[in-house]
This record gives structure tokens, sequence and C-alpha cells, in this order.
């Protein structure tokens, strides 16, 4: 186990080598500030920058005399003043905390009773400079939040204080108190919310108005009660928001609103469909709020602001950035959570303000754990309450589907689902909640959140089957349509399904049989959304997104029994850290949990009265705590159904102290640097000080954020960077059997006091190691060094390494047999050689330290060793094969991106991520980068936004008696300010009994994705061949499993449900991946690579790298193009991943995820060549060619538009290629052309046949 | 009455027996603590306890692991040496109907001991894997198994042993 790292270390042996010459002799003399030190203890080294290190030469190859007999003794007091340091430091910050309120609160003035809840968009509003500063001080602002707001201007001129208090909050204080300025934007109470347009007036007049109104709708939603039956409760206000949403939308932008009162009708008819369903859900009274909102609300609303709006608001969140501005969007900032000071807190904070106020103080005092008794209340056993189903009587599928009688409805959805549409420039990044009230299912869109909405003749035939919903929209809205196509889904099915039965209805879609080997195009042209669970619409509205949770059956089999016999895997895909541009944060005394079984409230939990709510897992009967039961945003006591909790399923709490032991650690990144011959010869080193240069402001973290530097080669040396010292030191180490620390304390250092000396640093170690002529690389001593440096606090680890690690723990033999490569048999040393890696990692685990890995290599480098360092603390692994920062440009490009990516995400540290499902439902085996620790809570060190992780579940008891399940994952991390936060999010989806819905309900992506997890794991633990047998199974097996028992079609034909017609073609290209294919010659760090990444990349990046999306070019038109951020981006239709589709005379362009090719052929239009590739012809072109010029030409600049769109709609930005028809790198972009053949692996139609066979057999 | 070397097999397969039932539970013990961890949900975010728990279970996939030499703790090792001492007693006594109730096990034990995950030393006890859900209840079946075929076989050697001794 770990030795602590204070404990004496036996250094009696250890010598320190001088490294620099000339500089060791002077160095001790001139030690500026720890004199008396350096003397006990190891030679400090001033280097010397940089004339000094031409100098260095061959001294550290022998042996210096100087031998140190007390490095031990000095090492341990040292720490300990830094864990005093830290701890102290740790806890001056919660007190901070809770001065920091009070402060602002007497800035504020009395208007600002709100405290902690800065009203920076409206301060924004008025000045965008402020906006500006607010945005990048308090990272949680979301910053479009501007736009709303802006035309609001006027009206809040008024209060000038606002603008002038807020601005002195997120600005005032440096970057210290960025955080606290984040804090207090965040503790106010429910911020997320954004308010659509609050218009201003006088806050009491308002207020007054407001009163009046809730009176008005009271007496509605009683009569709606009384006329459903009672057990729902749980009303939820869903409906409101889109029509208040719409139509405060079209009064901002001034939009001519004769379609609004189409949206009036239709929720009326919500309204009378959900009474007639009763089901469980929501009983919902709100539509007839809506109704009379609508009524009552004049069109002129930006004046005359609908009182009811604040009940509203609280869902609204999601649809602000449907309005945001486009810049918004290209934020670099990862701003996940979107704190929004609510206009509407800030106005009438008069009355509220004071309870939010008090509560957001009191929160870090001690005080508060008193009040989370729900904590320690495990023993406090009421007999759970009779798990009877959530649900009344009537299953919930029929129910939604009466729900969509009536040709009504489809004008609503589309009136609905193109709320936004009346802004004229969308914002690039489709993700934000298009409407308002169902932020979640418009998620589902993200990566391909625009359709193709006016699509090319050629395609439609091909495209009508999914999109039959395109069109029910209004003439109104026609300049919209792509809007409504993001729920094709729901489109679909209400315009299909008019008055028919679930049965009858769903089966001309998903389960439409589809004849595989007959349907020549099977790829659809646009890209393929997410299956939406089949719900009542209001759950479906609630729903978590696809993006962030996603399962591989939305229809849940009732059974294992019926699981078996659908041969499908079952589980979730996660994607918990998303970057995402909603949040609602939520800032409470008590975390609302259930006591027996500790889920959160979520929005699918029902409420059987004022004051109990039932637990939608385990079924027990909770009560409501005081606090819950007043809702700030209303300032309505009584409505807990209405607190965004139970109005969002994805939620972020702030951790009251009862959730951490230790105060939260500061931000600790530790960079561990290879710079052997070997390194500095590929040259890395440049391009990540430069980055590290250019992005140290940005590094997450608050003023507590430390980093440190440690370098190796056959020794390791560490630079002592502390404060006060002219220049760095250089402290080497060569003893690496039994590694030390020189001096602890001064290692790791914080980056705002030590900047100067980090800058130097980084300036002057790419030419420090210049002349080196070390081969040797002692990477296990330097990690062991890296987790002794980082044990006390935990934090990050970065890992840079260029060659096998050949000297001390952990050295590594070359394993690979280059002729093996290709080989079809058996593919060996898929497995780590040694358990080092992993014990280290495990270590570094249990101290919240995580390894990152990045491998610049050239030879082989056993990266399924070295990849176990990161597997196991929950790190990321990037590679970068044949690595060279001038031989290899798009490398150094790639690597250049990734870094800035990886420097400045959001991280969460010490992080727990605990998944819990129904009862019935149970999970085994994890997938991704983590450690578990308890069979339903995974140990994260470190959680970055890029990290995806997938969940096998099976079904241990049948689910008879419920018809809905839902998944709870609680992400519990310290977030680089050093707050405790718990991300929460809730999937729920339905039931079914036969094995028609379970195949209806199939997301072949998620499966995919499941089964190369699944493959992985079978290849390492096993054999390659056996996990790619397996794969085969999978589809014979489902196929089969289909035909035999669901569809009546004869068997020699290949029949497939619509919703698993890609599930072959999918595995046909898991079959070609890197990762599993053979018979192509393959690398094995190759290989191992791809399959690192198929177990924690998420399953949206994960798919393009599996099958990549292809594109023709050379004729990008404008129609059915889409407009983001005043830039018009063509969309071209998706061609399938075949060389027939690839004609000489065009330009294609491949996007594998992390990588772009534009494959140009032959005989290329030379008008396509000269106006886009700014070539005169084709033989003209250069072989390498890693950027589009940027040429003022139409087709230039839709071509660069289009790629710019692509590349914005991921984190990393992907590297470009230009690939000539007859170059030898077209072998790269040949090698994704899946549905070919190759001379060791099928064509698409070869492996149809080959499956069919298997079928008949 | 005859005291046979069949019957000298029995008296100390008894004996060893208990031994081998005190292993099974032990596992079974062992394996009922990994899974179950619910001292308190605040305690589990606790980087502390993170840490303990951590040791816990390398403290107990090491009892189970593979024998390193030197490290005579484990706990794999001796049940398997112990049952393979039976057989290879039974097969001298030529008492070829216990031989042949013991045989499925013994080769169970064989593959278990030689089949490792690829290239890992490392048996199926495996922190980073064994808490997943299904190689734990796996483990626990086993034990479980285990220990209801050392009992019944401790009864059958009672009975042998009585009928030996009494037979001749």
């Amino acid at each position: 186990m770990s030795a602590p790292a204070g404990s004496p270390q036996r250094a009696a042996s250890a010598r320190m080598q001088p490294r620099l010459g000339g500089a060791a002799a002077s160095g001790a003399a001139a030690g500026p500030g720890p004199a008396p030190r350096q003397q006990n203890g190891p030679a400090q080294n001033q280097m010397q920058i940089p004339s000094g290190y031409g100098v260095y030469p061959q001294n550290y190859s022998a042996p210096s005399g100087h031998c140190f007999q007390g490095p031990g003794k000095m090492t341990s007091l040292p720490l300990d003043d830094q864990c005093g340091d830290y701890y102290s430091g740790l806890y001056a910050v919660p007190t901070q905390n809770v001065v920091t309120p009070k402060t602002t609160n007497q800035q504020a003035g009395a208007q600002q009773i709100y405290g902690r809840a800065p009203p920076a968009p409206h301060n924004v509003g008025s000045t965008p400079e402020y906006f500006q500063g607010a945005a990048s001080s308090a990272s949680h602002l979301y910053t479009s939040a501007s736009q709303p707001y802006s035309s609001l201007v006027n009206h809040y001129s008024g209060p000038a204080m606002y603008s002038a208090n807020s601005s002195a909050v997120s600005q005032g204080f440096p970057s210290t108190c960025g955080h606290y300025a984040v804090s207090t934007v965040s503790n106010a109470v429910y911020p997320s919310v954004s308010y659509p347009s609050l218009p201003a007036g006088e806050p009491y007049g308002q207020q007054m108005f407001t009163s009046q109104n809730a009176s008005t709708v009271r007496p509605v939603r009683d009569n709606s009660f009384s006329s459903q039956n009672t057990a729902l409760s749980h009303p939820s206000p869903l409906p409101p928001p889109p029509s208040q949403q719409y139509h405060q939308q079209q009064s901002l932008s001034g939009y001519s609103t004769p379609s609004w009162s189409a949206s009036g009708p239709p929720s009326t008819q919500d309204n009378l469909v959900r009474n007639h369903t009763g089901s469980l859900t929501p009983a919902n009274n709100n539509p007839t709020n809506t109704v009379a909102d609508s009524l009552s609300c004049p069109v002129t609303q930006n004046v005359q602001p609908p009182k009811s709006s604040p009940v509203v608001s609280t869902v609204v969140s999601g649809a602000s950035s449907a309005r945001l501005p486009p810049t918004a969007n290209h934020l670099v900032e990862p701003v996940a959570s979107v704190t929004q000071p609510s206009e509407l807190l800030q106005q009438k904070g008069m009355q509220y303000g004071e309870y939010v106020n008090n509560q957001a103080s009191s929160a870090p005092t001690p005080l508060s754990s008193t009040s989370d008794d729900e904590e320690e209340e495990e023993e406090d056993e009421e007999a759970g309450i009779d798990s009877s189903s959530t649900t009344s009587s009537a299953s919930p599928l029929p129910n939604s589907y009466d729900a969509l009688e009536g040709g009504g409805y489809p004008d609503m959805l589309s009136s609905s689902a193109s709320s936004p549409a009346p802004d004229p420039a969308p914002e690039p990044d489709p993700t934000p909640a298009p409407v308002p009230t169902a932020p979640q299912p418009s998620k589902v869109a993200k990566p391909f959140g625009y359709g193709y909405p006016t699509l090319q003749p050629g395609y439609q035939n091909t495209a009508a089957p999914l999109h039959p919903g395109g069109q029910p929209c209004s003439p109104a809205y026609s300049g919209f349509q792509q809007y409504t196509q993001q729920y094709p889904g729901m489109n679909q099915l209400s315009s299909s399904l008019g008055g028919l039965s679930l049965q009858s209805s769903i089966q001309p879609e998903s389960l439409r049989p589809v004849n595989l080997t007959q349907e020549r195009n099977i790829l659809p042209v646009t890209p393929i959304l997410a299956p939406i669970p089949n719900l009542n619409l209001d759950l479906k509205k609630l729903n978590c997104s696809p993006d962030s949770f996603r399962c591989t059956l939305t229809n849940i089999p009732q059974t294992q029994a019926l699981l078996t016999k659908a041969k499908l895997p079952l589980g979730l895909l996660l994607h918990p850290f998303r970057d995402l541009t909603q949040l609602p944060v939520i800032t409470s005394n008590t975390i609302v949990r259930c006591r027996s079984c500790r889920t959160y409230i979520n929005p699918f939990v029902s409420f059987i009265d004022q004051r109990r709510w039932k637990c939608n897992l385990c079924y027990r009967v909770n009560d409501v705590p005081e606090e819950f039961m007043y809702n700030p945003l209303t300032r309505s006591y009584g409505e807990p159904h209405k607190r965004p909790e139970v109005q969002n399923s994805t939620v972020e709490f702030i951790a009251s102290s009862d959730y951490m032991l230790r105060p939260p650690q500061p931000a600790v990144y530790l960079f561990v640097l290879d710079v052997s011959h070997n390194a500095v010869e590929a040259g890395y080193l440049t391009i990540l000080c430069q980055s590290l240069l250019e992005n140290l402001d940005k590094l997450p973290g608050d003023s507590r954020t430390r980093i440190g530097f440690v370098t190796f080669d056959s020794t390791i040396h560490f630079y002592n960077l502390q404060e006060g010292l002219s220049q760095p030191q250089m402290l080497i180490v060569s003893d690496i059997d039994d590694v030390f620390l020189p001096t602890p304390d001064s290692l790791l250092v914080n980056l705002h006091e030590s900047k100067e000396l980090i800058k130097d640093l980084l300036n002057a170690l790419p030419n420090m190691f210049t002349n080196t002529r070390e081969t040797h690389s002692a990477l296990g001593p330097a990690l062991q060094a890296a987790f002794k440096l980082m044990s006390p606090t935990g934090g990050r680890v970065s890992v840079f390494q260029t060659q096998l690690p050949s000297l001390g723990a952990g050295l590594l033999q070359s394993r690979e047999d280059p002729n093996q490569r290709s080989s079809t048999k058996v593919v060996q040393h898929l497995g780590p050689a040694t358990d080092f890696y992993k014990k280290l990692a495990l270590d570094c685990s249990g101290q919240q330290t995580a390894v990152d890995l990045f491998l610049l290599s050239s030879q082989y480098s056993d990266l399924s060793s070295l990849a176990c360092m990161s597997k196991y603390s929950a790190g990321c692994i990037y590679y970068y094969p044949s690595f060279h920062s001038t031989h290899n440009p798009s490398q150094a490009e790639k690597l250049q991106k990734e870094l800035k990516r990886y420097l400045t995400r959001k991280i969460g540290f010490e992080a727990v991520m605990r998944i819990r499902c129904t009862k019935g439902l149970s999970m085994h085996t994890f997938h991704g980068n983590f450690f578990v620790r308890s069979t339903d809570l995974l140990s994260l060190a470190n959680i970055n936004p890029d990290a995806g992780f997938a969940v096998q579940l099976s079904i241990e008891e049948s689910l008879t008696d419920t018809s809905l399940v839902c998944f709870q994952t609680a992400l519990l991390y310290t977030s680089s300010k050093g707050e405790r936060r718990i991300r929460v999010h809730t999937l729920c989806l339905p039931v079914v009994s036969s094995l028609a819905d379970v195949y209806a309900g199939v997301d072949v992506q998620a499966a995919i994705c499941l089964l190369a997890n699944m493959a992985v794991d079978r290849s390492i633990s096993t054999s390659l061949s056996d996990a790619r047998d397996a794969l085969v199974n999978a589809v014979v097996d489902s196929l089969s499993a289909y035909s035999s028992t669901v569809s009546n079609l004869q068997h020699s034909v290949l029949i497939a449900p619509s919703s698993l017609k890609l599930f072959p073609l999918y595995v046909l290209a898991l079959l070609k991946q890197k990762a599993f294919r053979t018979g192509t010659s393959t690398r094995l760090d190759d290989r191992v690579y791809a399959m690192c990444q198929i177990k924690c990349q998420p399953l949206v990046h994960l798919m393009k790298m599996i099958h990549p999306n292809l594109y023709r070019i050379d004729r990008l038109i404008d129609e059915g193009a889409i407009h983001v951020n005043d830039r018009v981006v063509p969309q071209p239709p998706l061609q399938k991943l075949s060389a027939e589709k690839l004609t000489r005379e065009g330009a294609f362009l491949m996007d594998c995820g992390c990588v772009f090719y534009i494959w140009v052929g032959k005989s290329c239009d030379n008008n396509f060549i000269e106006d886009v590739l700014g070539c005169p012809n084709f033989a003209s072109i250069p072989q390498k060619m890693t950027h589009l010029p940027e040429l003022d030409t139409l087709s230039s600049e839709r071509t660069r538009s289009f790629i710019t769109w692509l590349r914005d709609c991921r984190p990393l930005s992907p590297v470009l290629h230009v690939v000539k028809d007859e170059s030898p790198a077209k072998t790269e972009f040949f090698q994704h052309l899946i549905e070919d053949r190759t001379e060791a692996a099928f064509s698409y139609y070869e492996f149809l046949l080959h499956i069919q066979q298997q079928i008949c057999k | 009455m005859a005291f046979t070397f069949a019957a000298f097999c029995y008296m100390l397969s008894l004996v060893l027996c208990a031994a081998l039932i005190f292993f099974a539970i032990w596992h079974i013990i062992a394996f009922d603590e990994l899974r179950t961890d619910f001292k308190s949900p605040i305690d589990q975010c606790n980087p502390v306890h993170a840490r303990e728990r951590l040791r816990n279970i390398e403290r107990i996939c090491f009892l189970l692991r593979k024998p390193v030499p030197l490290l005579p703790l484990q706990l794999v090792l001796p049940e398997y040496s112990i049952h393979s001492l039976f057989c290879i007693m039974f097969l001298c006594a030529q008492e070829w109907l216990t031989l042949g109730l013991n045989a499925p096990l013994l080769f169970y034990h064989f593959w278990r001991y030689f089949h490792c995950p690829a290239d890992s030393s490392e048996l199926a006890y495996d922190p980073p894997v064994v808490m997943n859900a299904d190689t734990l209840s796996y483990c626990q079946k086993e034990a479980w198994c285990k220990l209801a075929f050392y009992l019944l076989s401790f009864f059958y050697y009672l009975y042998c042993m009585i009928y030996t001794l009494v037979s001749s």
C-alpha cells in the first residue's frame, strides 16, 4: 500500500547528482531563500536559463560524489508544513464563503436582498462589457443569457445600481474571488432558471399582478384536480412553458403572432387527454393554466409580463438558450453549470429574498449538517410501503397514443417545436433546447440537431419513412421546418398515428420489417437520432437527454426471460459530466433523497399528497421536508412539485458540508515529462510548453490551484518553484530504486504565487535537454515519485511518455512481433505484461489521483501495460503514433489541439458516481476508466467532460408490477473551484411485455456501443477471434430471434425490424475497426488504443469512430441549409461508406470524429479545386494539406462553413487531411469505407449473406 | 474390523475436510464483506473511506490470489493442495467411487489455477474487476457450492470411514 508521503524515507543511499555541472557549485552558494536547508538537503542547482544548459554535458553520467545522508528527515518536516497550509487554506474557504454573501448584500443595498444572486444577466443586458467580464470571471454564468435580456435594458436602466453592484461582485475580486463570485451566483437558489423575457415593470406592480394571476389560475386547477383521480397529484407545469415561451419569443423578436393562437387549443386538448388518461404522470392542471395565460396575456408581452411566468419559470431554463446569440456558444469555456440569477428573483426578491438569503448564507455553516437529517437516517427504517406500481392502472403507452388523437396535435407540436424559430440566427450548437419545456428530447438532437428540412428530391424517398412528420407544420412556420425535424419521433408518431392504437400504429415505423438484402440504401441520408422512449408526453419532455444517458432498449422488457428471448444487450451508456449549456444548479440545505435507497428526488417520483412523495426506485414513501414545500421561484408554499429538482431530470446540487469529511481539495496538476533522447528528438516538449504557457491562466482552478513538474530520463528531475526563488531550481534524484522527494513542500507550488517561475521553467524546458544522450526511460520510478508528491492532496497527473520504459520498476519489454500484425488467427498481448501499473493506479485512485497518459511514440511502447495506469485511476489516454513535431505536422497539430482542450476543459476531483435503478433491475459489469468500489459505486479520482461509461444490466425480478423503470446516476465531485457538487441525471423508460415492443424500442447505436465494450472485455479475457465471433453472433441471434418470433415472413429472407436495420452494418463496421480487425496489418498499440477509446469514449464520439459520416462536398448547395451564426451551413446528405459512391468527378468529406478526410477525385471539377482548395488543378494539390485556404468564393465559403459547423459540434477540433485520389495516404481513407470488400473482410452484402446462412443453419 | 489404509485416508480427509469447510465459509464471508459496503452513504463519499475500502478489497483479493513464493498466507493454494491430496490418497487407496466424486472439482481447481486472464499473473480475484456484480456473484456462488460439496463429502467420508472400519 501507499506509504504516506510524510513518512521518513530511507534515503541514505540516495544520491543526487548535480545536473548542471558548472551551476552546481554556484547554485549552492547562491541559493536565495532556503540556504541552510540546501546544505542538508539535496543539491539544489540553480538553473541558468538558458545559457547554463549549453555547459551541462556529460556531468550527469558520472555519479557525483555528493552523498546526502539526511534528505529523509528533511522531507518529512516540510511536508507537515505543507499539509498544514493545505488544510488551513482549505478551511479558510468556507468561512470566507459565508462572509461573501454578506458583503454582497451590503453592496447591493436594499434592492438586492438576494445577495447571493447578483443580477448578472441583467447587468449583462445593460452593459455588454460587464457581460464579458462576468462571464469570464464567473464561469457558471451562461453568458449568452444576455440576449433575452437585452431587450429589457430600458426597463432595467432605472435601477442602475444593479449593474454596478453585480459588476463589483463578479469582477471586483480578481481571480481569487472569481470563485466567490461564482458561488454567489450559483447560490441563488434556483438560479438555473433563465427567465425568458421578464419585462421589467416595477417590482411591486408586478407582484400585485402575480398574485392576481395566481388567484385566477387556482380555481382552474382545482377544477381539473377534482375531475381527475387524485392519486396522481404532481402537477407539472409543462405545457405552459411552450406557449409562454413561444409567446414571449415572438414578442421579443418582433415576430408577428398569428400562429400564437394555435398553441392554445392544443394544450387544452393535451389537458383533456391527460384527464382522460389519468395515468401516473402529472395530473396536469397546468394546461389550463396555459390557456388562461394565453387568453389573458396581451400579445405585447414584453410590456406586460404574464404574471404566471414565475410559475412557469422553473421549467423554462432550457429555453433561453434557444434564443441566445450565436456567439455565446462559441465560448471556449466549458460552461456546464449555468446558473442564471433570475431576473425574477431580483425583481421580486423583496419578499422571499430573505428566505433565500438566509438559506444560502447558512449553507456552509456547520448548522446545516443538522438539518440534513436524512443523511444519517439509515437506521430509521420504516417499512417500505408496498411496491405497487407507480401508475394507477393503465399502461402509459396506450395513453400516450391516445393523447395523440386529433388533427390539432401535430400543429401544436410543430408550433412548440419551432418556437425558437423566430430567432433569426439560431445558434450553432443545436443542443440548447428549442422547446422550453422539452430541453431533454431536444438534446437528443445534439450532434445532428438540424435535420434536413428540405431534402433533395433524390433522397426524399429514403427519408420519407423516417420523417413523415416533417410537413404538418402550418404554413406560418414553413420557414422553420428544420426545427420540426428535430422531433422526428414525435412528429412521425403524431402524423402517422392519428387515432390508432399502439400496436397497429407503431408497427409501421420502428417495427416495419426491412428486407436487409433487398434494401440497397439502408443508411438514412440524415444523421440517426436516438429513439425517444415511448412515454407519456409529459414524461417525454422531462426525460433525460439521450446525450447524457441512453439505454440500449428504450422499452425495458418485463422479465429476464423476455430479454433473453430478444437476444439483445441491455445496458446504459452514460456521459455524465458532459459540457452542458443549461444546467439547473440548486443550493439548498436539505437535498431531498429517499430514506431507504438514497435516490435524489427527481421528476419521476410521485407525490402522494402535498407532504409525501413516493420514491420511483424503491417505492418507499418519504416525507417532503418543510424547506422543500416552499418554492422560492414562485414564492409559493405547498407546491413541491414545482421545485426545479422535480422539473428537471438533470440537475446539479451544491452539496452541503455533510458531503465532505475533509475540505474539498484544491486543483492540483502535476506534469511528468519524458526528456530522454527519444522525447527530445520527437520535439513534443515545445508544443506542450507552448500550450501550457498559453493556457496557464485558463487552467480550471481557484486561488489554491497548484502545479508541479517532474521530468525523467534515467534519473528523475524535480523542479523547485517555490515563491521567492529567482529561478526555478532543478533537483535530480538518481536513485531510481528508492525514489524520494527532495523538497516535498516546494515541488507543487501555488500557480498564482509562482507564476513567473513557472513561466520561466516552461520557456526553458524545451531547450534544456537538447543535447541529451540519455536513451533510457525510468517511467516507473517517476510515477512512484509523482504518486508520493500527489498523495497528500490528490489531483491530476499528466504523463508524457515516448518509448518503452526501460529502467527501474515497471520496465517493459517489447512484446510485439511485427510479423503477426496482420495475422488472422491469434492476437496476443492485449493484456498488461506487468501488474506494476495497475497497482500504482489503484494506489493513486485511493489517494484521489488520476493519471492521464499521453503516449507519443514512434515504436511499440506496450500501451496495453501502460494504459493500466489510466484505466484504474479514472484517467484518460491519448496516443499519437509516429509523433514528430516537424516530420509529422498533422500529429503535432492534433496534439496541440487536444492539449488545449485537455488543459482548459472542466474537471472534477475526488469524484464518486453511483448508479441506481428501479428495484428489480441490477447492474453488473461496468465499462470505462474507474475503480469499482462497490457493486454500484464507481470511484473516479478525476472526472472530465469527455469521459463516457457503460453499464450492463440484468433483470433480477420481474417488473410486472410497474410500468416505468428509472435509472439515476449521481456524480459527486469537487469542482475546480473547491465546491462539492452533485450532478444527478435521471432517465425514465417504459416497461413492455411483448417481444415486438422490445424490438420496437431498440436504440441501435447504444446497443452497438455496449457490444463494442463487451467485445473489448472479451478479447482481453479470452481472445480476439472469440470477441469477433461474439459480435457476429449478436447479430445472428437477434435477427433470428426477431424473424422467428415477431415477423411472420418466411425465413429465407433476412428480415430486421426498422429499428435494427443498421445493426448488421454497424457490427460489420466494428469488425473492421482497428480494435477488432484481423487480416489487415494493425500495430498492436493502435489496436489497444482503439480498445481503450471504445471503453472510455462517450457514445456520440464512439459512433463516429465506428461508423464515420461521408458527405459529398463538391456540389454543396444552399437548399436545405441551416443558418448558424449568420452563416449558411449547407447540409449535404449522408453517403454510404462505399467506394461506389466515390465518383472521380467529386470531392468527399469523411468525418471520423477525431479526423476529417477530404478525398478529391482524379477528375474532380477544376472549379472546386480552384475555388476551395486554392490550387490551379488536380496535379498541383500538395500531398500533405491540412487546411483549407480562406478563399473569397461561394463554394469555399460553403465548404468552410460546413466544416466549421461540424467542428463546432464536438469538443475536440479534428485535424483535416486532404487526400488525393492517387496519394499513398488514401489507404487511410479507404479503410473507413466499411461497406466495401477488403482482402481480409466481407463486404456489407457478403456479410448479410453470411448472417443469413448462419440464421438458416 | 481392521484399520486399513483406506480407513486411514477417510479419517485424515475427515479432519482436512473440516479445514476446507472453514475455507469455504471464510470465502463466503469475505465476498459478503465485499458486496455489502453500506456503512454510511456519506462515508462512502469520503476519500479516507475510499482508501480503506480499496485496501480492504486488495487485502481480500490478495488472500485469494494465486500465491507468489514466500507469501504463504493465501488461502487458495492450501485449499487446492488439500483437495489434491485427498484425490491422491484415494487414488492410492483405490477408492474409485470417492475419487470419481472428487474428480470434477479437482479438474475445476486445475482449470481455475491455470486459466488466468491473458498475460496477467492474477487469478480471477482481481481488485479492479472483482467488484463487478457478475464476478462477485460468481465467486460467491462458487464458494457456496464448495461449501455444500465439502459438507456433503464430510458426511460421506464419515460414513465411508465407519463402513471400511466395520466391513472388513
